[in-house]
């Protein structure tokens, strides 16, 4: 076996500069870092927890060789992440000569800001939206402020800033776009296969160089935290000030990001994000591109990781009833062992998990339905986007040609401790002709499987009639109907 | 803002009033050089502050043990109660009700009761955490549903408006009903939280940068809690990132304890609490229980109304006496109630004390009023909106309102007609009716709901203001004013008005942060006042100075008076032009004062609390809103599609600013009806706290489509600055539309027959509740 070089400097590109930082805490973050260390204050922070944007910046990073820049929450974003990136902030916007950025020139005569305080966190997103797609439509424009909050302007003057950017410039002629080679060729070579270790005892932080490695440094430290997005440990610092120490960051990193189809199964590894994730999904599976269109904004979707919506175990994350509808399986590793079940057998309890000391989540493998399948997802909260579920639901239903239900699994969040199946829900459905008559008969059932509590999100009353409805919904969609069965914000593409 | 040589030959000046100017700071909010106060270079050996809150809801300490606070890295010192030299009160209208920090007993989860002063922010809120307090638990209050709004304690003396005999009125009405309503309160959500910095200088001086829309409150607090005289202490304030009310009392504490520790330790200190701190520890929008007794005819003309305003105040009065004052003056909308008995209980509960809040009172009382007009509207089967129109004040008759003001410049006919017409309501009505028998699950609503709101501070004193202008030797201005930027124009709109009564270039005009040091003994930034009054301030100023260069141009020139005019950068004496700063150099020759300080105050207002009758408002603001839902009946869940507006602001000084106004002031105040839900457990803890949980609106749950309109033609009746009106508030209750809007759909699920009696905030689940309620009710009834 080689033995890994090891350094311990992270290494990334702040704006037009190069940095290195030997002394970097596991829990420092990016936005502290850069206020408080570099006095760089156009970044705000709003809420310290991922939600506002005030925070926003743009961090490229090479994802399969290729330059991507992406809206972050530098708030929850971790400096020991950004080995290897390129830190954008506000600072870093420029016009020619004197001017203004397009975006932040379309915000001045759109009359976009009002107090300002959130402002440098919509241009950053709208940078981002411009420099993808400069011809956004309203929808695409609405999808990437759903991260974004502005309690002035009530947005109408932000839109039509966004509308109009590509007036004021071309983003091929933007600086990050005349720049991209170099900056590829420069985070190419900051990638030079070494394992990053950084301090010791409550300040100790690894980064790995890869899964395999990934899998060694846990095997040694099995009680180590373990950071994917960190769009939830995240908060565990900045609003819980947990320890994290030691901390091994495993964003980026090569083997765990790989996405593959084979033989009707989708193999997702555990650190693609969602954003990573979504162009597979929605097209192999569609009913999941509406609702990964809904979790967080678009920061959170650029950090967060399906691998960590699962690990983490939460009962009101929104990948898991979906994934355990379609039968997905789970790989976790220990070392060079490997073990691969069932999802829903992952959750034991609340805070309770499969996951032994040392193994980390390596990959999920979802099936994709059958033509002779119908799938559903829906999620209910109180603001439509960008909120935590309150309750959610997932149905795969395999229809027989006479119309008999020869299979059907349903699983819900937000409505038991652990991500859950409805069984007597899905015992009444089973061999019955799928009807409205005995949709209601099964509707009956879910005060038997489930028993929602009550909390600022909902209360146990409303989680239990709005689950059940969503089976009506279902019945609905899957039956040949005129009328509208859900709102829709936007006719689909 | 990069200034130019002035255009000598101009024939207008460039940013004068009536003109769309850019927010003065757009060009740095974009680059985020904008400073706001954490943004500042802190001076070295700043320390920070973290407030260390109760965990108890309501109960005496028996014990505090701070030694492991004490202990920890970094931890310079820990304030309590016996810190406070001074006073230890910062009850803003004098109740001494409010402790800096609570000392023996809390009376709320959240209360501060100590506050760690260490070297970094990290380490203050780390060692915050470890503080040991025991608590004797007393029986507590959270939800006014328990109390009695006749008998239970209140925070501050209750006030009655009556006009006729209300209780005969609606005795002898054809038809009656009565209900109950429950309205939610609201966060503020500003985006940049409380903060503040102080530091100290020689002998007694204290100079604190704080965010905050009052800063003579904050000296004046301060002071009292240092024990100091007031000009010891400075306070100045460049902008704030939001404060929407939030910000009128709530940075006292802040302000205080940084003040006390900077003098105790002669070091800089900063205290910038994180947001659930800062969204614990600080009011709200008051929430209010309505009971309403309403007399009508069977054409649903209203004959005497009954009103209970009964409100959450939380453990102190902060601002809670004029805030159910306004929810009183405004219960009326733009109805005229031929009798009329309004009460307000300003109810003492264990929960944080609640404040100002854009509307300040005035949005709960109308959507009183509105539930009044839908329940007429269910009980005789007619349009609301023909209930409304209906019921409208007249223009020369039935113009009295509750408190005995005549409503002197009513408008709303026209805003509504207008509004009806150019939204295609009644089409759209027919249109909605229709889809709705065709669609089983997604149903769609409608409403058109009009706004009057009264302008003025109840409290008559606070309706002054002061302002200073510099004119420099090359003719540029400097300009300040006791009004505060917190995003809403006013320093743009002000330094238009200078602009033009000297006729030269917005950019001659400097805007410049508010400081108690230039204008003293200000009110609050507040009640949609700052252009009225501010603005007026400071086109006295400019005038007198104008004044002083039009007596010495006619003199040195010998030409009479009227032969000297002001024009675009320069000013004409008898036949010859000279450049504005050409005269301003010779004036200054001539030992020509160039510097004035402007006042104003609003005539014709005089209000006696007592009696229940006056002229509380100077003039009144007008719009009104429509707008069309889509609601889904499985879940609650719903989508505003459509929003029609039409707002007025007088004379507009500046109609962009004007309009972002309207369209962020009509969004907040949907958010506050939909989505905005503060939630507190069994124990008295409020667990909506942060972004994650409470949910302002976002970009997409923008109306889809949204058309909002500034009325062209309205002026003030009254002679205010250039004849415009204020527009900081009025737009917040056009929000209104859309919860009638989502009743109108959840109504439409029994036939449009029973009152959807839908309370705010309308979440998914309070919609979904509401539809089963109905659904329930319309079969019980077959």
């Amino acid at each position: 076996m080689t033995r890994l070089k090891t350094r311990s400097e992270i290494r990334f590109i702040l704006n037009g500069e190069n940095v290195a930082l030997t002394k970097v805490a596991p829990d420092e973050t990016l936005l502290d870092w850069l206020r408080i260390e570099r006095s760089l204050r156009g970044s705000k922070e709003g809420c310290a927890e991922g939600d506002c944007g005030a925070c926003t910046v743009l961090v490229g990073r090479l994802s399969a060789g290729r330059l991507v820049y992406e809206s972050v929450n530098a708030c929850i974003r971790f400096l020991g992440s950004l080995d290897g990136t390129h830190v954008v902030t506000i600072e870093h916007l420029r016009g020619d000569g004197e001017k203004l950025h397009p975006a932040q020139q379309a915000m001045v005569d759109s009359h976009g800001s009002q107090c300002g305080f959130c402002t440098p966190g919509f241009v950053m997103s709208l940078y981002a939206l411009w420099m993808r797609s400069p011809e956004p439509s309203d929808a695409a424009i609405e999808k990437a402020l759903q991260g974004n909050l502005c309690r002035c302007t009530g947005y109408e003057a932000i839109m039509r800033a966004a509308r109009a950017i590509s007036s004021y410039g071309q983003a091929a002629k933007d600086p990050l776009a005349a720049e991209r080679k170099a900056i590829t060729s420069k985070l190419a070579a900051m990638k030079d296969g070494s394992r990053i270790e950084i301090g010791a005892g409550k300040q100790r932080l690894v980064v790995p160089v890869n899964a395999d490695d990934l899998a060694a440094v846990l095997d040694n430290e099995p009680g180590a935290t373990i950071v994917a997005g960190s769009t939830d440990v995240g908060l565990w610092v900045t609003k819980h000030m947990r320890e994290i120490s030691p901390a091994i960051f495993i964003g980026n990193l090569d083997g765990l990001c790989a996405i593959s189809e084979d033989n009707g199964i989708i193999s997702i590894g555990a650190g693609v994000t969602y954003t990573e994730a979504f162009s597979t999904l929605a097209r192999r599976i569609p009913a999941l591109g509406p609702l990964f269109d809904r979790i967080g904004g678009d920061q959170v979707r650029n950090m967060g990781t399906i691998g960590g919506n699962i690990a983490n175990g939460s009962p009101i994350g929104d990948t898991p009833p979906p994934l355990i509808a379609l039968g997905a399986r789970l790989t976790l590793r220990r070392g060079n062992k490997r073990r691969t079940i069932s999802l829903e057998d992952f959750f034991i309890a609340y805070g309770k998990q499969d996951r032994q000391p040392g193994e980390f989540v390596e990959a999920v493998h979802v099936p994709v339905p059958g033509s002779d399948t119908k799938f559903a997802v829906y999620k209910i909260t109180k603001r439509r986007d960008e909120d935590i579920t309150a309750a959610l639901g997932a149905f795969l239903l395999t229809l027989a040609s006479d119309g008999t239900v020869t299979d059907i699994r349903i699983a819900y969040g937000g409505m038991a401790a652990t991500p859950k199946r409805a069984f007597g829900v899905e015992k009444a459905l089973l061999g019955k002709a799928w009807t409205e008559a005995t949709v209601e008969v099964a509707m009956a059932e879910y005060a038997k499987d489930f028993t929602p509590l009550t909390d600022m999100r909902a209360s146990a009353e409303y989680r239990a009639l709005a689950a059940r409805n969503l089976l009506l919904r279902f019945f609905a969609e899957t039956s040949a109907t005129k009328a509208p069965i859900q709102i829709s914000r936007y006719e689909a593409a | 803002m990069t200034t130019h040589a002035p255009n000598l030959k101009a024939q207008k000046i460039s940013g004068g009033v009536a003109t769309d100017q850019r927010h003065d700071s757009a060009h740095k909010h974009v680059r985020g050089t904008a400073v706001y106060i954490d943004d500042m270079p802190e001076p070295s050996g700043t320390l920070h502050g973290c407030l260390g809150l109760s965990t108890a809801t309501h109960a005496t300490i028996t014990s505090m043990d701070l030694s492991a606070v004490r202990a920890a890295p970094g931890v310079v010192d820990v304030l309590t109660a016996s810190d406070v030299p001074g006073e230890n009160d910062i009850s803003p209208t004098g109740r001494h009700d409010e402790p800096v920090l609570a000392t023996g007993k809390v009376q709320f989860f959240g209360q501060p009761i100590f506050c760690v002063i260490a070297e970094t922010r990290e380490q203050a809120r780390r060692a915050t955490r470890l503080a040991k307090v025991e608590y004797k638990e007393l029986p507590f209050v959270t939800d006014i549903a328990a109390l009695d709004p006749r008998k239970d304690k209140l925070v501050t003396p209750p006030l009655t408006l009556r006009r006729g005999d209300a209780a005969a009125a609606i005795n002898a009405a054809p038809r009656r009903l009565k209900g109950k309503m429950r309205i939610g309160g609201q966060d503020h959500f500003y985006l940049e939280g409380q903060i503040a910095m102080a530091i100290p200088g020689e002998d007694q001086d204290v100079t604190i940068y704080s965010s905050t829309q009052h800063p003579s409150e904050i000296q004046h607090m301060v002071s009292h809690a240092l024990g100091v005289p007031s000009h010891a202490v400075t306070v100045e304030i460049r902008r704030m990132g939001g404060a929407f009310g939030g910000k009128e009392t709530q940075g006292n504490q802040f302000a205080a304890l940084a003040a006390i520790a900077a003098k105790k330790h002669h070091r800089a200190v900063k205290i910038r609490p994180d947001r659930d701190d800062d969204m614990i520890a600080t009011g709200k929008r008051h929430d209010f229980l309505v009971d309403y007794e309403v007399g009508f005819d069977n054409e649903g003309n209203i004959l005497g109304v009954d009103f209970m305003f009964a409100a959450r105040c939380g453990f102190s009065a902060d601002l809670s006496g004029p805030v159910t004052d306004r929810a009183l003056f405004h219960c009326d909308n733009t109805y005229f109630w031929p009798a009329v008995h309004a009460q307000s209980a300003p109810l003492y509960t264990n929960t944080v004390s609640n404040t100002a809040f854009r509307g300040f009172g005035g949005p709960q009382g109308m959507v009183g009023a509105e539930r009044v007009i839908d329940e007429v509207a269910f009980a005789v089967g007619k349009d609301p909106l023909e209930i409304r129109k209906k019921n409208f004040y007249g223009t020369s008759d039935r113009n009295i309102t509750p408190y005995h003001q005549t409503v002197e410049d009513n408008i709303i006919h026209r805003i509504v007609a207008e509004l009806e017409a150019s939204c295609d309501y009644a089409r759209r009505r027919r249109t909605i009716e229709s889809f709705n028998v065709n669609s089983r699950f997604i149903k769609r609503g409608l409403a058109l709901t009009p706004v009057k709101f009264g302008i003025s501070f109840t409290a008559t004193h606070y309706n002054q203001a002061g302002a200073l202008v510099h004119v420099y030797t090359d003719g540029s201005v400097h300009l300040n004013h006791g009004g505060t930027e917190m995003g809403q124009g006013l320093y743009v709109k002000v330094a238009q008005v200078v602009a033009e009564e000297f006729q030269i270039d917005l950019d001659q005009v400097k805007i410049t942060a508010t400081t108690t040091g230039k204008v003293p003994n200000t009110s609050a930034t507040a009640a949609s006042s700052g252009s009225d009054l501010n603005g007026m301030a400071a086109q006295n100023a400019a005038r007198q100075i104008k004044e002083r260069l039009t007596n010495f141009a006619a003199e040195k020139y010998q030409v009479p008076r009227d032969q000297v005019l002001f024009l675009p950068n320069r000013v004409r004496i008898g036949n010859q032009e000279i450049a504005f700063a050409d005269l301003v150099r010779q004036a200054y020759m001539a030992r020509i004062q160039l510097s004035a300080a402007g006042f104003y105050k609003t005539p014709k207002i005089h209000w006696d609390r007592d009696k229940g009758e006056g002229r509380p408002f100077y003039y009144f603001a007008y719009g009104a809103a429509c707008s069309e839902v889509s609601v889904d009946t499985l879940t609650g869940e719903y989508m505003v599609e459509r929003t029609d507006i039409l707002h007025e602001t007088g004379r507009s000084l500046n109609r962009a600013i004007d309009l972002g106004q309207v369209e962020g002031g009509f969004i907040q105040g949907m958010g506050w009806l939909t989505t905005e839900e503060l939630w507190w457990d069994d124990k008295g803890r409020l667990r909506t706290h942060a972004p994650s949980t409470y949910k302002i609106p976002l970009a997409s749950d923008r109306p889809k489509i949204f058309n909002v309109t500034l009325a062209d033609w309205p002026e003030a009746s009254e002679p205010t600055v250039h004849r415009s009106k204020a527009v900081g508030e009025p737009p917040f209750p056009l929000g209104m539309s859309v919860l009638h809007a989502l009743s109108d759909a959840v109504a439409s699920v029994a036939d449009h027959r029973i009152c959807p009696r839908l309370d705010p905030p309308a979440t998914p689940e309070r919609v979904l509740m509401a539809i089963e309620r109905l659904k329930w009710e319309a079969k019980a009834n077959t």
